[in-house]
């Protein structure tokens, strides 16, 4: 305990901790700072820390080449549909696996985590192939379709279900909730700090996702999302070499992911959610 | 309002047996305990009737109808689990209210359900309380007070008791029998503590390895076990029993080679062996008195003062031990000799395979041998 106290255990702790957080956060900024400069300074070397007369020119101009905000949209009705199909899929999946018996349950369930170590570029052509037989290439809904179940999710919902008492499950039930309500008001709720992680997961992966809509789009930029439309911006940009041009679309793209994470932020703090059981 | 009645039940898990052809009655309005070791099935059987567990084969009845397809709801039973399962996101009020909504009653209704149980548990004060926030003892009022809301005509309690402390459980314990006589409704009670079997229920039906080894009243189990079985687990202090042969017979009496006590004679009622069988002999501690006169000696161990009695442990000549109660003003220490004597009506005999011989204790009374 003095140790702890006194030592040099702790203000050197505090010190590693506070440099990895500048490491990890210097890109976020240099990108936000880069965007607010004129081309002239995004490109001076030695580089320019602080934009002299910050402005939003490099915003106007991302939005002379792209439809920025139909691309948020797009963005954000595959990242939503996506996060509340994993998040709905894997809770039903994750509760049949953690608290039924059936038989093949765990053969089934090993089929299911070994998925997970196939690489998607594996996938990507055959799962391209069956979009486009259903006539949904280049659509949104081709997108959003084989993105609404992930065997991750399953795992990690069936992990914390697991510790949700049968005896909570059984009340319920005696109670005359359906299987479908026990699992959407008595279970999730005593797991929500396990399913606010899942859903920034899914949510920030599938706002990210790169390869999987530009191969099902085809080329439709209307059904772009951001991310797609960054690649525009890049190519669109590679005479003009005008970084902050392309930090400005960046910055746009990150803002609702880190809007996401602030406000699930909380239930990762408080995630001492008490189970009722004791014991 | 309604009787149970199981008819050649059993369960089974893939391979493994875990009740076996259970027969049962329980009458509309009694007071029912099953009783048995950890392991024995117990929760097994009451998860059945409750609808929680599929019936393997067999019929299950509640009041008038075959319930074995019904689903918990459907059954008109409300379950108390020894772990609470009190809903944690949810205040006293939302937990009772729970299953009421679910049922679509009318919001007057469901508060005066509400009202009328909180005022009977004496939770009112509690009801908008998470249940993080209550005590043990106050977790499992809020645990009753859902069932009570749910006006069930069956009551299941699996050990509801097992998480308390010794002082609330025994005020607890009398607080569901003042229920019983409230509702008058039907309820199943499990335990593994025969204590709770024996002061709470019209009838005990004691289980082990997924079997009934008797139903019957707590006077019968006590003085009439069925087998050895319940001659051991019936008793807050254990039955001594030791090994007999059947030394002889008269008409009237049965003369008993008793390892440890020599000869012993017991009046020869209902079924009466054969000379020269080998026979477990069973007697109750408070049976055994102390008296410098007695017949039969023994060396004490240790001696364990109650208040009310002493236990006193002692070891027979063979080396074989056997309990005693004494009166209080008992002054009996480690290594004392003493003398003892017992009645030959007290005594319980069951054959080689533990099936109980001897009928219910005479009540012509005998000589003290
Ligand atoms: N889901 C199950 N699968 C396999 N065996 C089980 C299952 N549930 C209970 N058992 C077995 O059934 C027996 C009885 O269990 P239980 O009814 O809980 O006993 P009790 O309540 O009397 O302590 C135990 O041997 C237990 O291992
Ligand atoms: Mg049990």
């Amino acid at each position: 305990m003095t140790a702890r106290r006194f030592g040099f255990g702790r203000p050197l702790l505090a010190l590693v901790i506070i440099g990895v957080a500048v490491i990890a956060a210097f890109p976020l900024v240099w990108m936000v700072l880069s965007s607010l400069k004129t081309p002239q300074e995004s490109m001076q070397v030695p580089p320019v820390w602080l934009p002299r007369s910050p402005n939003f020119e490099a915003y106007r101009e991302v939005s002379d080449v792209i439809d920025a905000g139909r691309s948020m949209l797009n963005s954000a009705i595959i990242a939503t549909s996506a996060t509340l199909g994993i998040l709905i899929t894997s809770l039903m999946a994750g509760y049949a696996f953690a608290k039924y018996s059936f038989k093949g349950r765990d053969t089934l369930f090993a089929i299911m985590i070994a998925t997970m170590f196939l690489p998607p570029i594996v996938t990507l052509i055959p799962l391209y192939r069956i979009v486009s037989e259903m006539g949904l290439a280049g659509t949104l809904f081709g997108v959003i379709l084989p993105q609404l179940g992930n065997a991750f999710g399953i795992f990690l919902m069936r992990q914390f279900i697991a510790g949700v008492p049968n005896d909570l499950i059984d009340a319920a039930r005696v109670d005359g909730a359906s299987e479908l309500r026990v699992l959407f008001t008595v279970v999730a709720p005593a797991i929500v700090p396990a399913i606010a992680a899942l859903a920034l997961f899914a949510f920030t992966f599938h706002w990210n996702t790169y390869l999987w809509p530009l191969t099902v789009l085809q080329g439709n930029t209307d059904n772009y999302p951001i991310v797609l439309s960054l690649g525009r911006l890049l190519s669109y940009n590679r005479g003009a070499m005008n970084a902050g041009f392309v930090m400005a679309g960046a910055t746009l793209a990150v803002l609702p992911p880190l809007v996401l994470f602030v406000f699930l932020q909380k239930f990762f703090v408080d995630s001492m959610v008490s189970t009722g059981v004791k014991g | 309002m309604a009787s149970v009645k199981l008819e050649r039940v059993s369960k089974s898990y893939e391979a493994l047996t875990v009740l076996e052809n259970i027969d049962l009655e329980i009458a509309d309005g009694e007071f029912c305990v099953f009783v048995g070791p950890s392991g024995c099935g117990k929760s097994t059987l009451l998860r059945m009737i409750a609808g929680l567990e599929d019936i393997s084969s067999g019929t299950l009845w509640i009041g008038e109808r075959k319930v074995n397809a019904l689903s918990p709801k459907e059954r008109g039973i409300a379950m108390v689990f020894q772990s609470y399962a009190l809903y944690p996101h949810r205040t006293v009020r939302g937990n009772m209210e729970f299953g009421l909504k679910l049922s679509r009653l009318p919001r007057a209704e469901i508060d005066r359900r509400v009202a009328k149980a909180a005022k009977m548990l004496q939770i009112e004060h509690l009801l908008d309380r998470r249940p993080s926030q209550l005590s043990g003892g106050q977790r499992q009022r809020a645990a009753i007070g859902r069932a009570v809301v749910r006006d069930p005509s069956v009551f299941l309690f699996d050990e509801p008791l097992s998480n308390l402390d010794a002082a609330l459980r025994v005020s607890t314990r009398r607080e569901i029998a003042d229920l019983h006589r409230t509702l008058g409704a039907t309820m199943i009670y499990v335990t593994h503590d025969q204590v709770e079997a024996m002061t709470l229920a019209d009838r005990i039906v004691v289980l082990s390895d997924g079997v009934i080894q008797q139903v019957g009243t707590p006077l019968d189990l006590y003085a009439t076990p069925a087998n050895l079985f319940v001659a051991r687990f019936i008793g807050s202090a254990q039955m001594n029993v030791m090994n007999a042969t059947v030394a002889g017979l008269s008409n009237d009496t049965i003369t008993l080679d008793v390892a440890g006590l020599g000869a012993v004679l017991i009046p020869a009622l209902g079924r009466v062996p054969l000379e020269g069988d080998r026979v477990s002999f069973g007697i109750r501690p408070e049976h055994l008195a102390v008296d410098p006169e007695g017949p039969y000696r023994a060396r004490a161990e240790a001696a364990e003062n109650l208040g009310d009695h002493v236990l006193v442990e002692a070891g027979l000549p063979d080396g074989e031990p056997v309990l005693l109660k004494c009166g209080a003003t008992a002054r009996i220490a480690r290594g004392d000799q003493m003398n003892f004597r017992l009645n030959g009506v007290d005594a319980h005999l069951f054959d080689a395979d533990g099936l109980r011989i001897s009928p219910a204790p005479g009540h012509e009374p005998t000589e003290p041998v």
